[in-house]
C-alpha cells in the first residue's frame, strides 16, 4: 500500500510587495511528501526556502495554489484555525532553539500541549517526560534552559517537536548552530525518528545533510530545481563514530 | 488553553522578573493605599462631625441677624448685626408654639484670671436652657439658676481646658472666685469633657455665663448675637422655624417681598451641608489620590510594552507550536491584571494598616479623636479600579503582543 501523502504541494505562489515592487519568492512549486519520508529541502539564500517552510509551517499562506497538510487544505484557513493546526500536526525545531528562559526542560516540552485543552496536566507531563526520555534526556528534566549545552538544548527542542506527535517534523537548520561533533548526534537522533516512522522535512544549505536523508529537494529562484529520491543513505552513527574525539 | 494555564504563564512571568514586577507594583501600591488612606480619612472625618452634631438636640434651630448668604451675595453687612433685640426675645417666648427651649446668646472674650494663672478666651452668654439643647452637660457643681441669670450675676461655668489652665494645683474650682478681665466671676460649675472637634477646635475652652451679665458687665449691648431655640421634635423644626420667621417679621414691620434682616437655620440644614461639604472633600482627597493610582496604571503599561518588546522570539516561539492570538493577548492581560490587583491587595493591607495606626495613635496620643475607618465598599472599589487599571494598561501592550507575526517575531533579534 501506497504511504498516505502528508504534504501535497499544488503550484504554490508566493508574492511580497515591497514599495512598488513585487517580490516572488515562490513561482510555482508542487511536491507531494508521504509519510515516513526524511527530506532534505536545499537551496542558497534567496532561493525561496525560508518561505516555503514558512508556508509548510503554516506561519505563512500562499499567494495561489493549494497546500494540503495531512489532507487538510490550508490556504484559505484563518490564523486562529492555522494556530490550532500548527499545534496538532507540526513540530518545529530551530537553529537556535527557542527555548524558553529560565524554564526547565520538561516544561518547556510541555509547552505545545499547555495550547491544547483537550491534554489534561498530568497527561501533559506524562508525555513531555516520554518526549525527553526518547530524546535521551531522560536524567535532564528539571535542568534550566541556561543549564544546557547546545546540544541539549536542540534535543529539548527536538523532545517538545515530538510532544504533540505532528504529522511532519520541521527543521530549520536544526544543526546550523552545533559543532560537527553535535551535529551529528543531532542527526543520528533524526535518523532514529525518522526509522520509527516520522515523517520529517530538514531546511539546509548544507549539502552534507542531504546524504542522510532520503531524498533531496533543492530550490533555486524561486522553482523546485532537483527533486531526488537519495539511493546511497549514510549513517549518521557511523560517522559519528569515526569522528575524532576531541580533547580538551 | 484553559484559563489556569494562562495564570501560571502569567505568574511564571512575573515570577521571573520579580524586582521588575514588585517595582510596577509599587505605583499601584502606593496609588491604592493613599486612595484608601483618603477615604478613611474623609469617611472617619464626616462620622465624627456627625457625632458631635448628633449631641446637639435634632430640634435645634439658629435665629441671626443679617440677611441670608443668597440675598447678600455671602457679604457681612454691619448694619444688619444687631437685628435680634430683646423684644423678638420676648415675642418668641410669648407667642411660638412649637419650642421646647429658648436660649439667647451672646459673645465676649477676655482674661481668665486666677491668682498667678492666666488664660484668655471666648466667654458665651446663656441662660440655662442652653446645655440641653447644645447636648452639653455639668460634671462638677450645678448651672446657674434662673433667678441668677434674672439677676445678671456674677457666676460662670467652665470647662475642662480653663480649669487644667487656672487651676494647675489640683484646688477644687467649685465656689472659687476668678476675674474675667477685672470683674470677679465665681465658679459654679464645670462642664462634662468633650474633647476636640474634627476641625481641631477644643470643645472645652470655654467659659459660660448668663447671657444677663456678659451684656450689662461685658459688651454693653442690647441686642443679640443669635438666639438658640429647639424645637419640640426633629420634625417639628420645619414648622418652628415658619413660625418663628412669621414672629420676627412681624416684629420687625417686613412686608411681603421685604429683604429679611434676619434667617433661621436648622441643624438638618446644617447636618446635610456639612454632609455634602465632608463629600466634596472626601471625593477631592481621594480624586487627586486616584492620580498616583493613575500614575501606576501607565507604570504597568510602560513595563508591559518593555516586556513584550523584549519576548518577541518567545510570542513568536508559542505562535509556532500553536497559540493563538487570543491565546497571547489573554497571557499578557492575565499579567497586568495579575499585577494591578497584587498590587492593589497589597496596597488595601498597607493603605488599611496606616489608617488604623493612624487612629490608634490620635486616640491614645493627641486630642483629636477623628473615627476613621476602612469601609467595605473602598475597599471593593479600590479593587474593582485595580482590575479595570489591568485590564486598560494592559490592553494595549496585549494586542501588540497578539498581533505580532510569528515569521518576524521568530526571527526578532
Amino acid at each position: 500500500m501506497e504511504p498516505k501523502p502528508v504534504i501535497e504541494l499544488d503550484g504554490i505562489r508566493r508574492d511580497f510587495v515591497v514599495g512598488e515592487e513585487t517580490v516572488h519568492a515562490l513561482r510555482g512549486v508542487s511536491f507531494t511528501i508521504h509519510e515516513g519520508e526524511f527530506v532534505t529541502i536545499m537551496g542558497t539564500s534567496g532561493s525561496g526556502k525560508s518561505t516555503l517552510l514558512n508556508i509548510l509551517g503554516c506561519l505563512d499562506t500562499p499567494t495561489s495554489g493549494e497546500y494540503r497538510l495531512d489532507g487538510t487544505p490550508v490556504r484559505t484557513m484563518s490564523k486562529t484555525q492555522r494556530a490550532v493546526l500548527r499545534n496538532r500536526k507540526i513540530g518545529f525545531v530551530f537553529q537556535s532553539y527557542n527555548l524558553l528562559a529560565k524554564t526547565t526542560a520538561v516544561e518547556n516540552v510541555e509547552l505545545p500541549l499547555m495550547y491544547n485543552s483537550a491534554v489534561s496536566a498530568r497527561e501533559r507531563r506524562e508525555r513531555a517526560v516520554t518526549a525527553l526520555q526518547r530524546v535521551g534526556l531522560g536524567d535532564r528534566l528539571n535542568h534550566k534552559s541556561n543549564q544546557m549545552s547546545g546540544g541539549q538544548m536542540q534535543r529539548v527542542a527536538i523532545a517538545r517537536a515530538l510532544v504533540n506527535d505532528p504529522a511532519v517534523i520541521l527543521a530549520d537548520e536544526a544543526t546550523g548552530n552545533l559543532d560537527t561533533r553535535t551535529s551529528f548526534e543531532i542527526l543520528v537522533l533524526f535518523q532514529q525518528l525518522h526509522a520509527e516512522g516520522r515523517t520529517i522535512i530538514f531546511v539546509t544549505h548544507n549539502p552534507e545533510i542531504a546524504q542522510y536523508s532520503t531524498r533531496t529537494i533543492t530550490l533555486s529562484d524561486g522553482k523546485l530545481r532537483e527533486d531526488r529520491i537519495n539511493d546511497n543513505i549514510l549513517d549518521a552513527a557511523e560517522k559519528l563514530a569515526s569522528l575524532p574525539i576531541e580533547e580538551d | 488553553m484553559n484559563i489556569t494555564n494562562l495564570f501560571k504563564i502569567a505568574l511564571k512571568a512575573i515570577g521571573a522578573n520579580k524586582m521588575r514586577s514588585f517595582l510596577t507594583m509599587l505605583g499601584i501600591i502606593i496609588g491604592v493605599s493613599s486612595v484608601i488612606i483618603m477615604l478613611a480619612l474623609g469617611t472617619g472625618s464626616k462620622a465624627t462631625i456627625m457625632q458631635e452634631i448628633e449631641d446637639v438636640d435634632p430640634g435645634a434651630l439658629m435665629i441671626i441677624p443679617g440677611p441670608e448668604y443668597e440675598e447678600t451675595g455671602g457679604n457681612w453687612l454691619p448694619e444688619y448685626s444687631q437685628t435680634i433685640t430683646q423684644a423678638d426675645y420676648h415675642s418668641i417666648l410669648d407667642k411660638s408654639k412649637y419650642l421646647k427651649a429658648v436660649c439667647p446668646m451672646v459673645y465676649s472674650s477676655g482674661q481668665f484670671i486666677n491668682g498667678k494663672n492666666n488664660h484668655s478666651g471666648s466667654v458665651q452668654g446663656v441662660n440655662n436652657e442652653f446645655l440641653d439643647i447644645n447636648g452639653l452637660s455639668i460634671s462638677e457643681g450645678d448651672m446657674f439658676t434662673d433667678a441668677e441669670v434674672k439677676g445678671s450675676a456674677k457666676v460662670c461655668i467652665i470647662g475642662k481646658t480653663v480649669v487644667d489652665k487656672l487651676f494647675t494645683n489640683g484646688a477644687d474650682p467649685i465656689g472659687t472666685v476668678i476675674r474675667i478681665n477685672t470683674m470677679p466671676v465665681r465658679v459654679v460649675g464645670v462642664l462634662k469633657s468633650k474633647g476636640r472637634t474634627a476641625f481641631g477646635q477644643d470643645q472645652d475652652d470655654i467659659v459660660l455665663m448668663p447671657y444677663t451679665t456678659v451684656m450689662k458687665r461685658m459688651t454693653s449691648q442690647n441686642y443679640f448675637d443669635m438666639i438658640y431655640v429647639a424645637a419640640t421634635s426633629k420634625e417639628m423644626s420645619q414648622l418652628a422655624k415658619q413660625d418663628v420667621t412669621e414672629i420676627l417679621r412681624e416684629n420687625h414691620k417686613l412686608k411681603e417681598g421685604d429683604m429679611q434682616d434676619f434667617r433661621v437655620n436648622s441643624l438638618e440644614e446644617a447636618t446635610s451641608m456639612v454632609d455634602s461639604v465632608m463629600n466634596i472633600l472626601t471625593l477631592l482627597l481621594s480624586c487627586i489620590a486616584g492620580i498616583s493610582l493613575l500614575v501606576g496604571g501607565i507604570g504597568i503599561m510602560n513595563i508591559m510594552y518593555v516586556s513584550v518588546t523584549e519576548r518577541t522570539r518567545e510570542i513568536g516561539l508559542r505562535m509556532s507550536v500553536g497559540a493563538r492570538t487570543v491565546d497571547i493577548m489573554s497571557q499578557f492581560l492575565i499579567e497586568a491584571i495579575l499585577i494591578s490587583v497584587t498590587g492593589g491587595l497589597i496596597g488595601v493591607l498597607i493603605g488599611a494598616g496606616i489608617s488604623y495606626i493612624a487612629r490608634f495613635v490620635m486616640m491614645h496620643f493627641t486630642d483629636y479623636h477623628i473615627l476613621i475607618a476602612v469601609e467595605p465598599w473602598t475597599v471593593l472599589l479600590s479593587f474593582g479600579i485595580c482590575t479595570i487599571t489591568g485590564v486598560f494598561f494592559g490592553w494595549y501592550p496585549a494586542k501588540k503582543a497578539a498581533n505580532l507575526d510569528p515569521i518576524d517575531a521568530l526571527r526578532y533579534e
